[in-house]
């Protein structure tokens, strides 16, 4: 092979060795961009796609007490949308009732109800919610309770979903 | 030991077609056979001889492509033509001094022999080389050649005034250092010099 000093200049731009060629033709870095940016798009309508079609499952409905087995300032334990998951349902002194979860966000603790604070205090760190909206007020916790939907039908309050 | 290297021995071949099936099989160029089996003087001989690229250490086809579509890689190896670059001129098939490389039209483009670059640079044989029954086409050590075969491997040519290394090499008898291989000088078949040398009608008359 002739030496490199031998080679004509515009051969150091076009070599013959594969390790040499860094030229990317104008076709080539188009094509990569279209191709590259329609995968990019596909993918993203794609997982839009399943987020839309999967739609999140349909909690249940159950009735978790009567209007009157909670009075105002108190405090009622139930489990929903399963018996694994411990809830809590409290009653503000104005008669308005809230449910939360009752797992702690910190370490999954049980939550208990502080009705003079107004808050839903966890034992085990000194961690603090909101009872009104379960949003942390003080200790290790960073993320709120999830909230029960609950609904009141005549004298029946009925749980009717999550909202994390 | 040395390293893998890919010999000829035309002396050895029958005419089986074997590799020319292989070729097609070959993953770089499925369904296409790059490798020209050659029948010598037909009427008075069933001598044949397989024609696989030889790997120029300075590939002519490389030097006179004008889209700079073929490229050598570190071992050597010439490589087909590069799909988006390849303008299907057909100056390498002209080129070529060994009339390798092959240019396909429903494609438009050059192909050639890449000795299965995708299996040899691997450590496996070229799919020619695997079926082969009489191992005329071999690729082994160059030990082993010359342990089992008659002759000597040599990969020089000359072909006139130009003189040609290769990857591949030949098997030529022991007296042979270099293959000479002849060609019609056109400058013999002029009686006399062209007055204008781009007459091409002056050129073809005489």
């Amino acid at each position: 092979m002739a030496d490199a000093h031998e080679q004509a200049r515009w051969r150091e731009d076009f070599p013959v060795r594969w390790d040499e060629d860094h030229y990317m033709t104008r076709r080539e870095l188009a094509k990569f961009l279209t191709l590259g940016s329609g995968l990019l798009a596909s993918v993203s309508v794609l997982i839009a796609a399943i987020g839309l079609t999967r739609a999140a499952p349909s909690a249940p409905v159950r009735t978790i007490a009567n209007v009157d087995d909670v009075p105002a300032g108190g405090s009622l334990l139930f489990r929903y949308p399963t018996d694994e998951d411990p809830c809590i349902l409290v009653r503000d002194g104005a008669g308005r009732f809230d449910a939360f979860s009752q797992v702690c966000t910190h370490l999954s603790c049980a939550v208990v109800h502080r009705p003079e604070q107004q808050a839903l205090a966890c034992p085990c760190h000194n961690g603090s919610f909101s009872a009104a909206d379960g949003r942390p007020l003080a200790g290790p916790p960073t993320r709120r309770l999830p909230r029960i939907v609950i609904e009141q039908q005549g004298t029946k309050l009925v749980a009717r979903g999550i909202e994390v | 030991m040395s390293e893998l290297a890919f010999f000829i021995d035309y002396s050895r071949c029958i005419g089986c077609q074997a590799c020319v099936q292989a070729c097609e099989e070959c993953d770089t160029h499925r369904g296409r056979s790059l490798i020209h089996l050659e029948t010598i003087e037909r009427r008075d001989s069933v001598q044949t001889a397989p024609q696989v690229c030889m790997h120029c250490v300075d590939p002519i086809c490389a030097r006179v492509c004008p889209a700079d579509a073929i490229k050598q890689t570190a071992e050597g190896v010439v490589q087909s033509s590069l799909k988006p670059r390849c303008i299907g001129c057909s100056n390498c098939v002209l080129a070529c001094p060994f009339g390798v490389p092959k240019y396909f039209g429903e494609v438009d483009q050059m192909m050639k022999c890449d000795m299965c670059y995708d299996r040899t640079s691997t450590g496996r044989r070229p799919m020619c080389a695997t079926v082969c029954p009489s191992q005329a086409l071999a690729f082994t050590t160059i030990e082993e050649i010359m342990r089992t075969r008659q002759g000597q491997a040599v990969n020089e040519w000359q072909f006139g005034e130009e003189r040609v290394r290769t990857k591949v090499y030949v098997l030529v008898p022991t007296a042979v250092d270099r293959v000479h291989v002849d060609i019609i000088p056109l400058s013999s078949l002029r009686k006399t010099p062209l007055a204008d040398p781009y007459d091409v009608a002056e050129l073809l008359s005489q």
